[in-house]
């Protein structure tokens, strides 16, 4: 299938090569270096190789080589760096998270509060074990992305219903001031992760049918195109539920989330600016009304703001933003080297959403601008994808995806630095958590099938068994 | 649909390029303001990562490290004989922070001081952990503990000795005192240890030797005998001075008093030390005047701050006075007041013929490997007079120990020279005095010791209370305890 050499873009309309073997060599590069950190963790902690070195190694490659060999089998023109960067994203999450599982001061703290530690990295293998099959399903079951627009509605129902999951009592669970999970058995899931993932295919099912309405019907004033009462509708309802996420399960992050993804879709979608002067403003209105009475907001917005202040740390009951901050300041332009650094201080979530302080002292600005890289490069694919997919069902889902998983690096990273406040989402595969990383996996593999879709070569035109027919044969 | 595709891609590379920005401006621009915050635990997280180098007296540490479990600290200090080491060593508290020598020499004892560069590099190419250097000091164990076991048993007071040829510092004691052992560690318990001891009306975390400063009374009589001979007012010690008795102080109607009724009308200078006669030195200041006095005040170090390499507070002898004013300050009182450091550093400058020397007590920083790091240099720091003079002085201090007021300082063959003071404090003179004592021993190869010593005894009846009773025997022991491992 890979003949075709004449094309040297990755991504083409028609034509382009497959660009598996470039996938599969980029991908060991994404199993071995991972492999190199969890060494040198080792090295650097208790002096020698790290006992489950082999088995890790062999649990990481088997899941890549395994993600592969379903991609070439079924996705064979899909997009060769989404996968490796996926993986080498995943592969060293697990390492730090390894690493922040050494930690006496992490074990203490677990003994104190729950009365047990148990370490995070085995859990985070199976979770990426599970995201991997999760990957596999979609890529075996979904054989066409344009299937997806038969659910808009259904798609709608699922997404409201696993929002509003943990408003369930007894299935809601309260952590730290946020209502974002839901206890399943001994499993806690953020349905919010995979909320995520359904409502793109909503909004990319409903803009498709409504953007010319939307576009089209509108009056001017004041060089805005100021849309029609009832195409605003679907907007406002839009604009409401991320407020009661915001006010209900004080969940800032996912409330961005959505109604960011959601904007970034009606432009692509109307082509109008308008749309989002509207989304800016309304979110504006939103955060402002919401952060002045909700306090849990409002405590955020102030430990973004001064997070050093000593009364600011007594009214939130922690100094995690100042700790972060610190800890990025401690590893300076290098770091202090993987396991050699003390970002434990930041108490009990530092392998989950704020693991990239630890990137930050261990590895210093070069391994986090490396990582933002990675981020920034997988956003890159998924616009790409975006770009080349020929159908605006495709465009919409992929921009929608795509964005979303932009917006939530920038606001987890921009949190954890203290650029913007702090809202409690989990950076997409290397912080430690089940739905995170499942959800994100199923994500890749909705962005490789829409890849795989546009960049398959046109099939070529079917012999026409009445050309011969009417074809002037001269003498 | 592609033209706002562009464009979301480029508003997706604004935020990472924003992310990217901040990253830039955290962990570059700000990097070392933030890793060196207040509140950041890194710090002392790595300051007690190992265990720190040690204080080192006569080749012997006496200070320690101790591993402490369940904590970020992982070793704490400990002292050896804490309470007698005190004035020297301050303390390295996980909890408080440091003092004196410890916090002083942080950075060797820590093993981060940066000419330690390149060692810690070889360490971490080969894998050996980092370690403490050391800090030796000057003091004589012997003599340390001489002064201290003097001073405990007379409550509070202190003491300060040193080698007048270098300016080492032998001894510092300071009591009522302290284990710094006891807060070493971040427990809450050594937290109220130490809060405990911080609000004690007894002070017992002060450093008297070097932090405060009393009217050292007539003591300060020999640093007038040396402006005297120095401004040419008298020449002859054995020849009479023009002092009448009783003497009115110029200006004013009110007569200058002797204790008792001692021969001072006309008393030669010798005579004049020997019984301490405070007409003769009042007269001789307001003879000076002030200028004069504040001149070899100074030389000896009066009116200044010193460093060896902890901080003394600067004594006083005051710059702006009238002429009965003067007369008083010259008798060691009015607004004249001394560490002990200071008359020991006055001793050591008339036992050294004239040359003060800059006190220290910091000999050698040494690398962990025991190489030197940093070694001091004896340096002189002025000459407050002449050999010629000094040794008419140590005359007169030697005729004070062997037939006047310090007669308790005597050593069978060896010559001892010292002055006594009893000094007033409080108002109108209403609380106990302060007994001074400085003194000096030589031998043929010169001198080893020079030492000041001061109670503050508020439990001794007031009667009892003269520098020659309770200061003089504890001069002696420290002087002793230096000849002797001088032997």
């Amino acid at each position: 299938m890979s003949s075709s050499t004449t094309h040297t873009s990755t991504i083409g309309a028609i034509g382009a090569p497959s660009r598996r073997n470039t996938e599969l060599a980029l991908l060991v590069f994404a199993v071995v270096i991972p492999l190199f950190a969890y060494m040198n963790v080792g090295l650097a902690i208790s002096g020698e190789l790290p006992p489950g070195m082999l088995g890790y190694g062999l649990g990481l490659g088997l899941l890549a080589g395994v993600a592969h060999l379903v991609v070439r089998k079924f996705a064979p023109y899909a997009d060769p760096l989404l996968l490796p960067l996926g993986t080498l994203l995943n592969g060293l999450g697990l390492v730090v998270i390894w690493r922040l599982d050494q930690s006496e001061r992490l074990q203490q703290l677990a003994k104190a509060s729950f009365g047990a530690f148990s370490p995070s990295a085995p859990k985070q293998l199976l979770y990426s074990a599970v995201g991997i099959a999760l990957f596999v399903i979609v890529m075996l079951f979904l054989k066409d992305h344009r299937v997806l627009q038969r659910y808009t509605y259904i798609s709608m129902v699922a997404a409201i219903g696993l929002l509003l999951l943990p408003l369930v009592p007894g299935l809601g669970k309260n952590i730290y001031g946020a209502k974002i999970w839901i206890q399943v058995g001994a499993f806690s899931i953020q349905p919010a992760e995979f909320a995520k993932i359904v409502i793109a295919v909503f909004f990319a099912g409903y803009l498709m049918v409504k953007r010319d309405a939307l576009a089209l019907a509108s009056r001017r004033f004041m060089g805005l195109y100021l849309p029609r009462g009832r195409d605003l509708g679907p907007i406002l309802a839009v604009w409401a539920m991320s407020i009661l996420i915001l006010v209900f399960e004080t969940d800032l992050g996912t409330s961005l989330l959505f109604f960011g993804m959601f904007v970034v879709m009606l432009y692509v979608a109307t082509e109008r600016t308008s749309w989002i002067v509207f989304g800016l403003l309304m979110s504006a209105v939103g955060a402002v009304t919401v952060a002045s009475f909700e306090p849990h907001v409002k405590v955020r917005v102030d430990a973004w703001l001064d997070p050093f202040n000593a009364d600011v740390i007594q009214a939130t009951g922690t100094d995690q933003i100042a700790q972060s901050m610190m800890a990025f300041g401690s590893g300076g332009t290098l770091g202090s080297g993987l396991g050699q650094g003390h970002s434990d201080l930041i108490g009990f979530a530092a392998n989950s959403d704020f693991i990239l302080a630890t990137y930050g002292e261990e590895l210093g600005l070069a391994g986090v601008m490396a990582i933002l890289m990675i981020y920034g490069l997988i956003v890159e694919r998924g616009v790409r994808t975006a770009l080349a997919a020929r159908d605006p069902f495709g465009k919409l889902l992929a921009i929608g995806l795509s964005g979303a998983f932009a917006i939530q690096v920038f606001v987890v990273a921009g949190g954890v630095m203290g650029l913007i406040p702090l809202t409690g989402m989990t950076m997409p595969f290397i912080a430690y958590g089940g739905s995170s990383v499942i959800a994100n996996w199923a994500l890749i593999g909705v962005l490789l099938r829409i890849s795989d879709t546009a960049r398959r070569p046109a099939p070529s035109p079917a012999p026409n068994p009445d050309a011969e027919m009417t074809q002037v044969v001269r003498p | 649909m592609n033209k706002p595709l562009r464009r979301i891609a480029i508003f997706c590379g604004l935020l990472v390029l924003a992310l990217l920005a901040r990253d830039n401006w955290l962990q570059y621009v700000q990097a070392d303001k933030l890793a060196e915050h207040a509140m950041n635990r890194r710090v002392p997280i790595e300051r007690y990562a190992q265990p720190r180098g040690d204080i080192i007296v006569d080749g012997n540490p006496i200070t320690g490290s101790k591993k402490v479990d369940g904590d970020d600290f992982k070793y704490k200090r400990t002292y050896k004989n804490g309470p007698m080491w005190s004035p020297v060593t301050g303390f390295a508290s996980q909890r408080i922070g440091a003092t004196q020598i410890e916090s002083i020499e942080d950075r060797i004892l820590t093993g981060n001081d940066d000419r330690l560069f390149f060692r810690r590099s070889l360490d971490m190419l080969t894998g050996k952990k980092k370690e403490g250097g050391n800090v030796v000091t000057t003091l004589n164990a012997a003599a340390q503990k001489a002064a201290y076991d003097g001073l405990k048993t007379r409550g509070k007071g202190a003491v300060a000795a040193i080698d007048p040829e270098t300016g080492a510092i032998l001894a510092l004691a300071s009591t009522p005192s302290y284990d710094p052992s006891r807060f070493a560690g971040n427990t809450n318990k050594e937290a109220e240890t130490f809060g405990k001891l911080d609000k004690d009306r007894d002070k017992p975390m002060l450093n008297r030797a070097l932090r405060e400063t009393y009217p050292p009374g007539s003591t300060f009589k020999v640093v007038t005998a040396a402006a005297a001979l120095e401004h040419d007012l008298y020449t002859d010690i054995d020849s009479k001075t023009r002092s009448p008795l009783p003497w009115v102080m110029p200006d004013t109607r009110t007569e200058l008093k002797n204790e008792g009724p001692i021969p001072c009308k006309n008393a030669t200078l010798r005579e004049a030390l020997r019984v301490s006669c405070n007409t003769v030195f009042g007269k001789i200041g307001s003879d000076l005047g002030k200028d004069k006095m504040l001149e070899t005040a100074e030389k000896f170090g009066f009116n200044e701050e010193q460093f060896v390499p902890v901080r003394s507070n600067a004594s006083n002898f005051p710059k702006e006075m009238d002429k009965p004013q003067t007369a008083l300050s010259s008798i060691g009182q009015f607004e004249t007041a001394a560490t002990p450091l200071q008359m020991a550093m006055v001793t050591s400058a008339i036992a050294n013929d004239g040359t003060l020397m800059e006190p220290y007590m910091v000999r050698e920083l040494q690398a962990p490997n025991l190489d030197v790091v940093e070694k001091h240099s004896p340096k002189e720091m002025s000459s407050p007079l002449s050999k010629e003079n000094a040794q008419k002085l140590q005359d007169m201090m030697q005729t004070v120990v062997n037939e006047g007021t310090g007669t308790k300082a005597k050593i069978p063959g060896v010559t001892v020279g010292g002055k006594t003071g009893t000094a007033q404090h409080g108002l109108n003179n209403s609380k106990n005095p302060y007994a001074w004592f400085i003194s000096y021993a030589k031998t043929e190869s010169g001198s080893p010791v020079a030492v000041a010593v001061v109670v503050e005894d508020s439990a001794a009846s007031r009667d009892d209370i003269s520098g020659g009773g309770l200061a003089a025997p504890i001069a002696r022991d420290v002087m002793k305890a230096v000849l002797d491992s001088k032997k």
